[in-house]
């Protein structure tokens, strides 16, 4: 700790902890005046006495300049960049977004604000809508599990999981305070202003305050074209999507700061929305009146202090309440009208051991505690508590790093009537590693095998009617084998490449499905699924930097699945592609800066797939595909630095559908101001 | 070079945004079916597959007795012009006159079609309707969807619509009881039964008696909750059909004398749907139970003039035991043949399996997802 300054070092190490990859894009903080986004390059530096955590296999990452540009209204709509993950969305700005990593369903997958987990015990999606990029710094994206060794045990416990980062206020040279607005506004009715107040707090201390309000009405064209075999139109209808309006505020204070050897941070968050449900789209059926009312809120804390050299403490706590109100005012249908509470507890500490420099141990222990109240006819108010304890191991050497983790789960159940679940208890191993042959060359060999499972949801167990509270937990065990190489220069053009690839193979077992009784409005719960997974990612993430003032990001991605439902060989379907999964599917985005333009071009492709289990023409899907381009000058006005971006999204209006009858938006477009001080 | 691979690749991107292609217009699936059996005065007969609710793919197969072809899913081939196909949960089908009825609940519309050809002839919406019965030259549909009362639980009772089969325009309209099931019409008089399905745990248990002249309710006739099922044999009586309520009241089927207009007499038999041929009743009962959690698929055939269990089977045992969720009863009013659906999980194609009068199996095909109900066409 000798010649960076205390302010630096806070930074480094709260952005060598937060950030955790060793490089990410164009260092310009030496460039032009003109310059703004500063980044501070994390090369392999040892600081003497500070610990810095790396991951055995690092994460897929989106941050930074190229996530800043993307043309996205949400979380949602940056994850579909990353290979292996599908997204159902059904459509819209206020339209539900579950993510699915590599098939294995949105129930395994885990989605992590700040380092804590993010839970829905009523129904297991996380509507990743709902988080919109404003006040995000990264998102990452982990198969298998992050694998780093001071992690809480739920970290363990996702068979893949995305990581949201919010913005962690990094104050330049002097300044003790920045303030943000932004202003959106274009297709769908959109109004989307948004305020960020960063304050620094004394000399160790920061606090960020932030408050996003989204209205929109939710109205687009969407087509209906059938052709003829010998290519006349048979029908081509064009109507408009309805109900499908949204009004949402996202408010967030967070503080954070940093003590000797460690940091501390505590975030409250709140997300209110009305929005109305637009339903499926049929035969005489264009327009459905449900409503529903959401409030999202949370309290969390995390506190992290390295006591000694070989011993480190991460606590963290939460509280978090979210309520639900669903309307069906229809009168041609069933009146509904009903409230969900949930509650959430959370607690957990987690321990690592330096024994040697090369060999670490970690002992984390969670608690979490989930109740549900409603007001449905003959509901159970279940409450659930889950204890998780976690043993891991590491051994680090240049040329190999190796982590083994147990993790144990044990869940017990009480409700008000009928019968709880009974009591669950089960041990669930992972082996992380890598292998860099040669110690200069950022080559690395990469292999992970991970066996998790994920308890039924509140609703699969006790809905009423729909329930089985007799359910086993899904299981999934994934076998990865990947390659990475990654260059990096500062002298030549191509100032970072990275290409990856990885094969894996995931098999699911019991997976939780619904089957139909004598009628079918009433459902039934039941473990009847086996699903096998063969995929292969690639990858290619790269930096050039030319003429001193052009500046080019890319990212490509491309993803292979097979994922065969293997449930009953007497079926017809069986070794089936399972809906929604297509075989081949890909994005690229493409970020070109020049001084104080910047051009970002993207493209999704979804291939061909089916919507239902049996692979027939009638539930044949067509492969869709969207361009979206955004434009955007920085200038500076006093103090105050501008951005003014244009947006056009689905450049040539492709119509298509992810869910089954939910029609997506065509071209629509999008307009952002955005003044920092 | 680097602008030019940037409009390479923008040009292979505006390169594959018009190739995408269209959706076509599903063309049906030919199964030839080998059977030699001779029907005389039976040209064939129509099967609806409901479809699950939103997937919009409610389908119609046709079985053609003179081709001995089964076609599956041949509405859309043959009205390529109507928006959307056939719609979302088909949930009953008849033929009347000359034309073939179709309703279709959740797309809150009855399809007519010419009953010959299956070409679209003209649709009548009514909100959530259920099952159709005819007399002289009207069509009568019931629908859940009647005026809403003002009490915090907005109960809404169902009513009847009376269609003008020539002109497809609604005549008049009934309330009945609540969520009105199936109903059929006997002597001047139309019967329906009422579920009370949406307002679980006070299910309805009437069956509501119109009568046509007037087209006012003129009794309702308690019965047991959550009726479904309504079905008039040759004598004129009425067999009803109860759900149960999955807990300890089990499902049962009712006698109805419609001279009287009282409840005559209940069987004992967990029924879930029933086939009335002469003075036979082909029966399958799915009946799911809360406390044990398993589904118990019993059939039967019963002597309505007796009203005796004649035989607990009436299909080859092989054959009944793949049978995992059986969904459609109909029996060839000419031939005897006996068909039974099975709609497994609800989300994948059917099966359709046709057995001789004494249950031997003849020929089976895959149909579309839920094959339900069966309408027979003569010639």
């Amino acid at each position: 700790m000798t010649h960076l300054s205390t302010f630096k070092l806070c930074l480094f190490v709260l952005g060598g902890l937060l950030l955790q990859t060793p490089i990410v894009f164009a260092d310009n903080a030496e460039n032009a005046p003109d310059s703004i986004a500063k980044m501070y390059s994390i090369g392999e530096v040892e600081i003497v006495g500070a610990y810095r955590e790396t991951e055995i296999i690092p994460p897929k990452k989106l941050d930074g300049v190229v996530l800043e540009n993307l043309s996205c209204q949400s979380v949602a709509d940056a994850v579909r960049y990353f290979s292996g993950v599908q997204i159902k969305d059904y459509g819209g700005v206020g339209g539900i977004k579950t993510i699915n990593i590599r098939s294995m369903g949105t129930n395994q997958m885990g989605v992590f604000y700040d380092g804590i987990q993010l839970g829905n015990a009523q129904n297991g999606q996380i509507d990743l809508g709902r988080f919109s990029l404003d006040n995000m710094e990264a998102i990452e994206l982990y198969n298998g599990q992050k694998s780093s060794m001071l992690q809480p045990a739920k970290d363990y416990g996702s068979a893949g999981t995305i990581y949201l980062q919010t913005k962690t206020p990094k104050f330049a040279d002097g300044k003790r305070f920045h303030f943000g607005a932004t202003f959106k506004t274009g297709s769908f009715g959109l109004a989307n202003p948004a305020l960020l107040w960063q304050q620094k707090i004394g000399r160790s201390a920061s606090s960020s305050a932030s408050v996003e309000y989204i209205h929109a009405n939710g109205r687009y064209k969407f087509r209906h074209k059938r052709v003829n075999a010998d290519g006349t139109i048979a029908y081509d209808t064009t109507a408009i999507r309805k109900n499908a309006d949204i009004n949402a505020i996202r408010s967030e204070i967070s503080f954070c700061g940093t003590i000797t050897d460690g940091e501390w941070k505590a975030h409250l968050y709140n997300y209110y929305s009305e929005r109305g449900l637009p339903g499926y789209i049929a035969r005489n059926l264009y327009e459905h009146h449900q409503r529903q009312w959401d409030d999202n809120f949370f309290v969390q804390s995390s506190f992290r202090k390295d006591f000694t050299s070989y011993y480190s403490l991460l606590a963290n706590g939460k509280y978090a309440y979210d309520y639900t109100h669903y309307l069906n005012p229809d009168t041609t249908l069933q009146y509904i009208n009903n409230t969900y509470r949930q509650q959430e507890i959370y607690l957990s500490l987690a321990n690592s051991f330096r024994i040697f420099k090369w060999w670490e141990a970690a002992l984390s222990t969670d608690f979490q505690w989930n109740t549900l109240a409603s007001d449905m006819v003959d509901f159970v108010f279940p409450i659930r508590y889950t204890g998780l304890i976690a043993l891991a191991t590491a051994i680090k050497f240049p040329n190999i790093k190796m982590q083994a983790g147990l993790l144990s789960t044990f869940t017990h159940e009480t409700v008000k009537r009928k019968k709880p679940a009974p009591d669950k208890q089960a041990f669930t191993p992972s082996v992380m590693a890598t292998v860099r042959p040669w110690k200069h060359i950022l080559f690395d060999i990469q292999f992970f095998y991970k066996r998790i499972f994920r308890m039924p949801t509140f609703n699969d167990l006790y809905y009423t009617f729909v329930g089985n509270a007799q359910l086993n937990p899904e299981y999934v065990s994934q076998y990865d084998f990947g390659l990475s190489y990654t260059y990096q220069s500062r002298t030549s053009a191509v100032t970072f490449f990275n290409v990856s690839t990885n094969l894996y193979y995931n098999d699911v077992d019991d997976k939780i499905v619904a089957v139909p009784t004598a009628n079918p409005f009433r459902w039934q719960m039941t473990n009847l699924g086996k699903v096998k997974i063969l995929g292969v990612d690639v990858s290619l993430k790269s930096g050039f930097q030319w003429c001193k003032h052009w500046n080019l990001d890319l990212l490509l991605n491309y993803t292979y699945q097979d994922a065969r439902d293997l449930t009953d060989p007497n079926e017809a379907y069986y070794g089936d592609q399972i809906p929604y999964t297509p075989w081949h599917s890909g994005s690229v985005v493409g970020n070109l800066k020049y001084k104080t333009w910047n051009l970002n071009y993207s493209f999704i492709y979804t291939g061909e797939r089916y919507n239902q289990s049996a692979n027939i023409i009638e539930n044949y899907v067509l492969p869709w595909y969207t361009h979206d381009l955004s434009l955007s000058k920085q200038f500076i006005l006093k103090k105050v630095k501008l951005t003014a971006a244009a947006e056009v999204n689905n450049l040539f209006n492709q119509q298509y559908d992810v869910v089954l009858n939910y029609p997506m938006p065509g071209t629509n477009f999008k307009l952002i101001l955005k003044a920092e001080l | 070079m680097k602008r030019i691979l940037f409009f390479l690749s923008a040009a292979g991107c505006i390169f594959l945004a018009s190739c995408r292609g269209d959706y076509p217009v599903i063309p049906p699936t030919e199964t030839p079916i080998n059977d030699t059996l001779k029907s005389t005065t039976i040209a064939g007969f129509y099967l609806l597959n409901e479809g699950n609710m939103g997937s919009n793919k409610a389908t119609l197969d046709y079985y053609d007795y003179t081709t001995r072809v089964y076609t599956k899913n041949i509405f859309a081939a043959t009205n390529p012009n109507v928006v959307a196909e056939l719609g979302d949960v088909g949930n009953d089908l008849k033929i009347y006159g000359n034309k073939l009825y179709a309703v279709i609940n959740c797309s809150n519309l009855v399809e007519i079609m010419d009953a010959r050809t299956a070409k679209h002839l003209g649709m009548v919406e009514i909100a959530n309707c259920r099952y159709i019965a005819f007399s002289g030259d009207k069509a009568y549909v019931s629908s859940y969807a009647g005026p809403v009362q003002l009490n915090p639980n907005r109960d809404q009772i169902g009513y009847i619509a009376e269609i003008d089969t020539a002109t497809f325009q609604i005549t008049r309209t009934v309330t009945v009881g609540y969520q009105p099931e199936e109903l059929a019409v006997v002597n001047g008089k139309l019967y329906v039964a009422n579920s009370g399905g949406y307002r679980y745990p006070n299910y309805d248990k009437t069956v509501s008696v119109i009568d046509l002249a007037t087209f006012t309710e003129i009794k309702q006739i308690p019965v047991a909750i959550n009726l479904h099922r309504l079905k008039a044999d040759r004598h004129g009586r009425i067999y009803i059909s109860a759900r149960g309520d999955y807990y300890s009241i089990p499902s049962n089927l009712y006698i109805i004398d419609t001279n009287t207009d009282t409840l005559q007499d209940s069987l004992n038999i967990p029924v879930s749907n029933f086939c009335i041929e002469g003075d036979s009743a082909y029966i399958y009962s799915t009946q799911w139970n809360w406390n044990t959690g398993e589904t118990t698929i019993t059939y039967a055939i019963i002597n309505l003039a007796t009203k005796q269990v004649v035989n607990h089977h009436f299909m080859e045992a092989a054959t009944e035991e793949k049978i995992k969720t059986p969904y459609g009863i109909a029996v060839n009013p000419e031939t005897r043949e006996i068909f039974v659906t099975d709609a497994k999980n609800h989300v994948t194609p059917g099966t359709l399996y046709c057995f001789s009068p004494d249950g031997k199996l003849k020929w089976e095909v895959t149909t579309g997802d839920i094959p339900a109900h069966f309408a027979f066409l003569y010639y």
